[in-house]
């Protein structure tokens, strides 16, 4: 569903992404690991195509499309879609109003804010004066109002707290049809994690760790995620390089 | 010669103290001899639709009282319902004798050139005034209207709110179709008694070559209620206003919101000031500006004369265009110990950031600035006709556009 090919990209001249290779077939989730400034959400920008991002090499494929040129609004149309590590807060703009574009008339926003107890904050700024949990929600509920085919979460637990924190996971089960048998799933994840709590909740297939903007190696994400614990992610890279 | 008259005499040439001086010459004093309409039936349907994009609907059903003035002749005039009084001025100033003695109290008519030829060469004015203790729930609809070009008009224009009494005024500032140039001075003093409620809603609707001047001075007494609203949209060549609002009584609340939006070649200079010179009176001033190339100058200005009082000024700019301008200045001053005062202003472009966040939720760069300006300009504006919302949803549509 998704494929990435020797992807090089730059922040303000800053090389951060240095040849990344990835594949993520249909119906997969693919875990990403990696220490703080590693390039992790700067992978997850450049596949939605932000400005700052800058693809000096390398193609990003979609569905069997070349993507690496399209503008960001017709990625979101093709089904990517992506939670934000930080999203921006825009004063002024409701959050119902946000959702109700993601939704698109195709499913009922105030629904699913009900479900997940969101409607008290339908009237309230984008992300302004929300806390760390009340953010990751409104992320999520965006993408579960939008639909995507291939789901982006840049850290969709850090700052929730734990009565949040089953909520999201609960969402995001939802979001990659946790529920449905293996071959019967066609939605495809891509998701980044420090502490693994998401893997409760989905089926994880494989597991990468970022180091200074290259994947240093691949493979069974609980078995990536047990050694960082074990070894931390010093000796981890050691060990696998 | 009258006291008043001789000031007006000394101050015919007096400079503002903002705004681009004006050569009054350049004006005519020559306005249209428009006949009265009583069934609106001499206005085009062209005009009847500019009208429109002021707020103006050329109707006597759902409106408390009617004022609509061409250049210096009314055209349209009466009041609609028991408990309010809607009259020319010149009309007010027979009617009652104490209507004299409010004039030139809350402006001075020394001011600047602009007030005293108000005095020395009146082109009439509405009176519009609410009896004690009648809360009147439809708007009274008001409209000054230039309907020859190049024509300076000058109106002078008294609200009184008794005491206990609720009054809306709409008023729609605006140009015929096809007159593009001109000067409008408008000074207007309103009274606000104490336990009163007066809603104040003023939509210019100008041309590219138009000069605007409004001298404005507002009283609420004890507990008296004053909120006004102001929305420019559309381009004009110069405004210039600075009302003035004294609170003079205990728990007198004031609340100024403005939206303006400055086109290339327009120079706005808008600003608010409160004084707040009772304790327990509260003031907000909320002003929201867009820049699409133009000039704006967005002031405000709040003084605390008595304790417990509390007051706040948030000044918004949004720059939306690289050779637009925006000067904001938000100025507090305290007198004594015990004032609650504080400031807010920002400036600015609408960050790529919060663009690209909704380009990532589906829409196109058009629609995601669209929803930002929609949400910048997202100020509670009550009772607002629903042609004059379509005119904001279409302004905001064509700014969207431009970026
Ligand atoms: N907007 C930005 N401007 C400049 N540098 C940035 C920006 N965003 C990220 N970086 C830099 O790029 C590198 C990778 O950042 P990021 O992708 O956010 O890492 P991670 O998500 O793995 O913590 C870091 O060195 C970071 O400082
Ligand atoms: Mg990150």
């Amino acid at each position: 569903m998704l494929e990435i090919e020797d992807l090089w990209v730059s922040i303000d001249g800053k090389e951060v992404l240095k040849g990344i290779n990835l594949v993520i077939p249909q119906g997969e989730t693919h875990i990403l690991f990696g220490k703080n400034g590693s390039g992790k959400s700067t992978l997850l920008m450049a596949i939605m195509g932000f400005s700052r991002y800058q693809v000096r090499q390398g193609r990003i494929r979609f569905l069997g499309r070349d993507i690496t040129q399209l503008p960001t609004f017709e990625r979101a149309r093709l089904g990517l879609g992506l939670s934000f590590q930080r999203p921006p807060t825009i004063r002024g703009v409701k959050t119902g109003d946000i959702l109700a574009a993601c939704a698109g008339g195709k499913v009922s926003y105030q629904a699913l804010a009900a479900a997940y107890d969101f409607t008290g904050f339908l009237d309230r700024e984008v992300n302004y004066g929300f806390s760390g949990g009340e953010i990751k929600r409104s992320e999520l509920l965006q993408l579960l109002a939008q639909d995507p085919k291939m789901v982006l979460l840049d850290e969709p637990e850090s700052g929730v707290d734990l009565e949040n924190l089953q909520v999201v996971g609960e969402i995001i089960g939802r979001l990659l049809q946790k529920d449905r048998r293996h071959q019967r799933r066609d939605k495809s994840g891509l998701i980044i994690t420090h502490t693994g709590f998401i893997m409760d909740y989905i089926n994880a297939d494989t597991g990468y760790i970022l180091l200074n903007g290259r994947i240093l190696c691949s493979g069974n994400p609980r078995d990536i995620l047990q050694d960082i614990k074990k070894f931390g992610y010093e000796e981890c890279i050691k060990c696998r390089r | 010669m009258s006291e008043v008259k001789e000031r007006a005499e000394k101050s015919r040439d007096k400079k503002a103290a903002f705004g681009t001086d004006l050569e009054l010459t350049d004006f005519s004093r020559e306005g249209g001899k428009w006949e009265y309409d009583a069934d609106y039936g001499r206005f085009a349907p062209e005009e009847r639709r500019h009208l429109l994009r002021a707020g103006i609907e050329l109707t006597d059903v759902e409106h408390a009282g009617t004022f609509l003035q061409a250049d210096t002749a009314v055209v349209h005039c009466q009041a609609n319902q028991p408990g309010v009084e809607v009259l020319p001025i010149t009309e007010a100033l027979k009617r009652h004798d104490w209507v004299a003695d409010h004039l030139w109290r809350l402006v001075a008519v020394d001011a600047d050139k602009y007030t005293a030829r108000t005095e020395l060469e009146l082109d009439n004015g509405y009176f519009i005034r609410a009896l004690p203790g009648v809360r009147i729930e439809q708007p009274v609809e008001s409209c000054l209207y230039l309907r020859t070009d190049r024509f300076a008009q000058h109106v002078h224009n008294l609200v009184v709110v008794e005491p206990g009494a609720k009054l809306h005024i709409i008023t729609g500032c605006t140009a015929h179709p096809r007159v593009n140039s001109g000067l409008h001075v408008g000074v207007s003093e309103f009274y606000v008694r104490a336990g009163g409620q007066l809603t104040f809603t003023m939509i210019h609707n100008w041309a590219e070559d138009i000069h605007v001047r409004p001298r404005t001075g507002v009283r609420v007494e004890e507990g008296g209620q004053f909120i006004s609203n102001y929305i420019l949209l559309r381009p004009v060549k110069t405004v210039q206003m600075y009302p003035t609002v004294t609170l003079t009584g205990p728990g007198a609340v004031a609340s100024l919101n403005s939206i303006v939006i400055a086109h290339p070649g327009s120079e706005i200079d808008v600003g608010g000031r409160v004084i707040l010179q009772a304790p327990h009176t509260r003031a907000e001033i909320v002003a929201r500006t867009i820049t699409t190339g133009g000039a704006s100058i967005s002031r405000g200005h709040l003084v605390g004369l008595e304790p417990d009082i509390k007051a706040h000024l948030e000044c918004r700019g949004l720059i939306l265009a690289p050779t637009g301008h925006i000067y904001a200045v938000p100025e507090l001053e305290g007198r004594v110990a015990g004032v609650d005062m504080s400031h807010e202003a920002a400036v600015g472009r609408i960050a790529a950031e919060e663009i690209e966040y909704l380009m990532a939720r589906g829409l196109d760069e058009e629609e995601a600035v669209s929803t930002i300006v929609r949400g910048f300009l997202r100020v509670k504006i009550e009772g607002l006709p629903p042609a004059l919302e379509e005119e904001i949803e279409q302004a905001i549509r064509e700014t969207g556009k431009g970026m």
